[in-house]
C-alpha cells in the first residue's frame, strides 16, 4: 500500500517535471556567491522576474559562504547536464573557476559573468557588471573635492576586503585612490602605494565586526585619520561605530561602494559621506535576456565601447553634492536601492 | 568467638610495626626541567600567561610608541571581548571532552532575535532580550539533550546544529541587517554592552567588563561548587564520574545549556560591538574560539585545564593580531603565528600530561 502511493506519488512527480521542461524549452542556470546577501537576493530577484516573464525555466544556486568554490563547480555540471542553454555566474573563485566554465562552453552553453569578472575577463562569452574601479573613482572624487584645499595632508585609512585582494576589492580601492589623486603602485593590488597621506590598509571581511576592527586597527596606528575609503557599506557602518567610540565620527569623512538600502539609508543620517551604487538586479535580467536571445539566434552580448565587458552603471549618492563630480540624490539613491 | 577477639589485638599491635606516612608515589625526578613541569601540570594557566607576557614585551619593545598606549592596549580588550565570552562558552564544554561547533551560530541568532523581536514585532527590548537569551539556551539544550540522551558524539551534534542554526538565522531574518542608528534611536538598551566609561584613559566598555567578571566567576564555580568539580569528573572519565553517583548526563545538559545560554550573551554583547544586527557577522565564531581555549591550554581530551588560561588565550590572540598590524604586518603572518602557537600549545599539553604526580 505504502510501496505503491510511493510509486504512483514519484510518477507522478516525473510526468509533471517532464511537462514543466516541455512548456518552456529554455533552461537557465544562476550561481551565486551566497544566497544570503542582499546584494545576491536581489540579483536572484531580477533574474527570476525576467526568467518568469520570458517563460525561461531557470534554477538558482548558491555557495554556501563566499569562496565556496567547490559548490560553484557542482553546480556548472549540474547545468551542463541539465541541458540549460546559459549560466550566469558571480565567480567566488575568478580564475579556478575558468576550467569549469570552459567546459559549459564547450557543451554550447552561453556563459555570463555577472558582477564580477573571472580571471581572465574572456573566459566567459560576456561579463555584465559594475565598473568598479569607477564606482571607487567617483567617491576618491568626491572625498578630494569635498576636502578642498585640505585633501593635500588627508590622513586616509583604507579598509578593503580581504588578504586574498579580490578583484572588485582591487578595482575599488585602486579607483578610490586615483580619484583622489594619489599616484598608484602596480594597479593590480593594494597596498603598495608610497604617499604619506595613507595611514594604512587593512581588512574587514565586508562584514560591520570586521569594519570596526579594521578601522580601530588603523586608528590605533594614527588617531587622526579624517578619510575613510570602506569596501562596502556594512564594513562602513562598523568603521564608523568604531570612530564613535573614540567621539571622533563627525571629524571622519567615509565613503564606501553598493547602494544597499540600508547604506543609503546611512548616507542620509550622514554615517556614510557618499556611496557609489551599482545594479544587481539589472545584471541578472539582462542576463536572462541575453541567454534568450542566444538561445533564439545564437547572439552573443557585446561589451560596452571601450571597455571589456558590459557596463551595468554606477551612480554616486550623496546628500552633499560635490563640484565636478557627478551624482545623485540620497531619495533616487532610496528608490533604486536593493537589500 | 574468643578466636574473633584474639585476633583484633593481633592486628592492632601488628599496625603498631607498620610505616605510618601515607601511601604516596615516589618522586625520584629532580631538576629545573622537572620542576617546571609540576608547576605547569598543577597550574595549567600558567603557559599562555607567559606567552601573553612574553608577547606583550615583545610588541611593546618593537613598537612602544603605539602599543604601549591605554588606547592600544584597552582596545586588545574590546577586540577579544566576543571570542573571550564565546570562548567562555566552549570552555565548558571542552571541559566535558566534548566540543561545541555550534558557539558562533547561537551567538548571532541570539542577537537576530533580540532585534527583530524588537524591531518586527514591536516587542520592548528589555522582553526581546530575555527571548534571545532563552533562545540560546534553548539551542544549548538540544545540543546537551542530543549529545546526553541521544549519545550521539558532539562533534556531530554541534556540526549538524551550526548548519541548522545559521539557515534558521537567515530564513528567519532574510538576511537583513537592522541599522546602528535605528536601534539606537528606539531601542537603546540592546546596545548596553557598548556603553563605554574611562578609567585613567583606558576606555573600557560594559561588554569587557562582562566578559572578564564572566571568566572570573566561572574560574570560581568551576573550582569551588559541586557542579563545577562534577564538570571537570565528566570530563575526565564519564563512567568513573557515574560510579561515583554524578548523574553524568544532567550534568552534560546543564553545561550545553549554560554555553548556550552564554553564547546568547556574547550576542547581546555583539550588538554593542557592532552597533547594529547584522545575520552575517559571527560565522568563524567557533574557530576563533577553540583557538583561544586550546592556545588556553584547555585539553582537548576533556577535565584539565582552567577558565583563566582560555582568557589568557584569547588575549594572545588578540595582542598577536594588533600587535603585528601595528608593525605593518600583511595580516596573513598573524594566521601563520597562530597556527604556530595552536600546535606549540598542544605539544607542550602533551608534554605536561607525561608527569606522574
Amino acid at each position: 500500500m505504502k510501496l505503491r502511493s510511493l510509486l504512483l506519488a514519484t510518477g507522478f512527480a516525473v510526468a509533471a517535471t517532464g511537462a514543466f521542461a516541455d512548456g518552456h524549452g529554455i533552461g537557465a542556470c544562476l550561481i551565486t556567491k551566497t544566497d544570503t546577501n542582499p546584494f545576491f537576493v536581489k540579483m536572484k530577484e531580477g533574474a527570476t522576474a525576467k526568467a518568469g516573464e520570458l517563460g525561461i525555466a531557470l534554477k538558482t544556486f548558491a555557495g554556501k559562504i563566499d569562496g565556496d568554490h567547490e559548490t560553484q563547480v557542482q553546480a556548472i555540471e549540474t547545468c551542463i547536464a541539465d541541458g540549460a542553454k546559459g549560466i550566469l555566474i558571480t565567480a567566488s573563485d575568478t580564475s579556478s573557476i575558468v576550467s569549469s566554465v570552459r567546459q559549459a562552453r564547450d557543451a554550447g552553453l552561453l556563459v555570463i559573468a555577472l558582477d564580477t569578472p573571472l580571471d581572465p575577463i574572456d573566459a566567459a562569452d560576456a561579463t555584465f557588471a559594475t565598473d568598479n574601479f569607477l564606482a571607487g573613482e567617483l567617491i576618491g572624487a568626491w572625498a578630494a573635492a569635498t576636502l578642498g584645499d585640505a585633501a593635500a595632508d588627508a590622513k586616509i585609512g583604507m579598509l578593503d576586503l580581504s588578504v586574498s585582494q579580490p578583484t572588485v576589492g582591487v578595482l575599488r580601492d585602486q579607483g578610490f585612490l586615483q580619484g583622489f589623486g594619489i599616484d598608484l603602485g602596480d594597479p593590480g593590488k593594494w597596498g603598495d602605494e608610497t604617499d604619506p597621506r595613507i595611514v594604512g590598509n587593512d581588512v574587514t571581511a565586508g562584514n560591520e565586526e570586521g569594519g570596526r576592527r579594521a578601522m580601530e586597527n588603523l586608528l590605533a596606528k594614527d588617531p587622526f585619520i579624517n578619510v575613510v575609503y570602506t569596501i562596502n557599506e556594512p564594513a562602513a557602518a562598523g568603521a564608523y561605530e568604531a570612530l564613535r567610540a573614540i567621539g571622533r565620527e563627525n571629524d571622519v569623512l567615509i565613503v564606501s561602494v553598493d547602494g544597499g538600502c540600508p547604506g543609503v539609508q546611512n548616507v542620509a543620517d550622514g554615517v556614510i559621506g557618499a556611496t557609489s551604487q551599482q545594479y544587481p538586479l539589472l545584471m541578472a535580467s539582462l542576463g536572462i535576456e541575453a541567454i534568450a536571445a542566444f538561445a533564439a539566434a545564437g547572439t552573443i552580448p557585446a561589451p560596452t565601447e571601450g571597455k571589456d565587458f558590459f557596463d551595468t552603471g554606477v551612480a554616486l549618492v550623496t546628500g552633499a553634492p560635490a563640484e565636478g563630480v557627478p551624482s545623485i540624490s540620497v531619495q533616487e539613491g532610496k528608490d533604486r536601492c536593493w537589500g | 568467638m574468643a578466636d574473633r577477639q584474639d585476633t583484633k589485638e593481633g592486628f592492632e599491635d601488628a599496625l603498631k610495626s607498620a610505616p605510618e606516612t601515607i601511601a604516596a608515589f615516589e618522586d625520584r625526578r629532580t631538576g629545573i626541567v622537572h620542576r617546571i613541569q609540576h608547576t605547569l601540570h598543577t597550574t595549567p594557566a600558567l603557559v599562555p600567561l607567559i606567552v601573553l607576557l612574553i608577547s606583550i614585551a615583545v610588541f611593546g619593545v618593537l613598537k612602544s610608541s603605539t602599543f604601549f598606549t591605554p588606547f592600544a592596549l584597552t582596545l586588545i580588550l574590546q577586540q577579544v571581548q566576543i571570542v573571550g565570552i564565546l570562548a567562555a562558552a566552549q570552555s565548558l564544554v571542552i571541559l566535558t571532552a566534548g566540543i561545541d561547533l555550534s558557539v558562533g551560530a547561537i551567538m548571532v541568532l541570539s542577537s537576530v532575535v533580540m532585534g527583530q523581536f524588537t524591531f518586527r514585532y514591536g516587542i520592548p527590548a528589555p522582553i526581546s532580550i530575555a527571548c534571545g537569551l532563552a533562545c540560546g539556551t534553548l539551542c544549548g539544550f538540544i545540543n546537551g539533550w542530543l549529545v546526553a540522551k541521544v549519545k550521539l558524539p558532539p562533534f556531530i551534534v554541534t556540526l549538524g546544529m551550526w548548519q541548522i542554526i545559521l539557515a534558521t538565522n537567515f530564513l528567519y531574518s532574510a538576511n537583513e541587517t537592522i541599522r546602528s542608528q535605528d536601534i539606537e534611536a528606539n531601542a537603546p538598551f540592546l546596545q548596553f554592552f557598548g556603553t563605554t566609561f574611562e578609567i585613567g584613559g583606558a576606555r573600557l566598555t560594559i561588554g569587557v567588563v562582562f566578559m572578564l567578571l564572566l571568566m572570573l566567576v566561572l574560574a570560581y564555580v568551576l573550582r569551588h561548587t559541586a557542579w563545577g568539580r562534577h564538570v571537570y569528573a565528566v570530563g575526565d572519565d564519564p563512567d568513573a564520574a557515574a560510579l561515583s553517583g554524578v548523574e553524568v548526563s544532567r550534568v552534560l545538559i546543564s553545561v550545553y545549556m549554560l554555553s548556550g545560554l552564554i553564547c546568547a550573551f556574547a550576542g547581546w554583547a555583539l550588538i554593542g560591538r557592532i552597533g547594529s544586527v547584522s545575520p552575517t557577522s559571527g560565522q568563524l565564531g567557533n574557530i576563533d574560539s577553540i583557538t583561544a581555549v586550546v592556545i588556553g591550554g584547555i585539553s582537548l581530551f576533556g577535565g584539565r585545564g582552567s577558565i583563566m588560561g582560555t582568557l589568557f588565550g584569547a588575549l594572545v590572540v588578540g595582542v598577536f593580531t594588533l600587535g603585528l598590524r601595528l608593525l605593518g604586518a600583511d595580516a596573513q603572518w598573524t594566521y601563520l603565528l597562530i597556527g604556530v602557537l595552536i600546535i606549540g600549545a598542544v605539544a607542550v599539553d602533551q608534554w605536561i600530561r607525561k608527569v606522574s604526580v
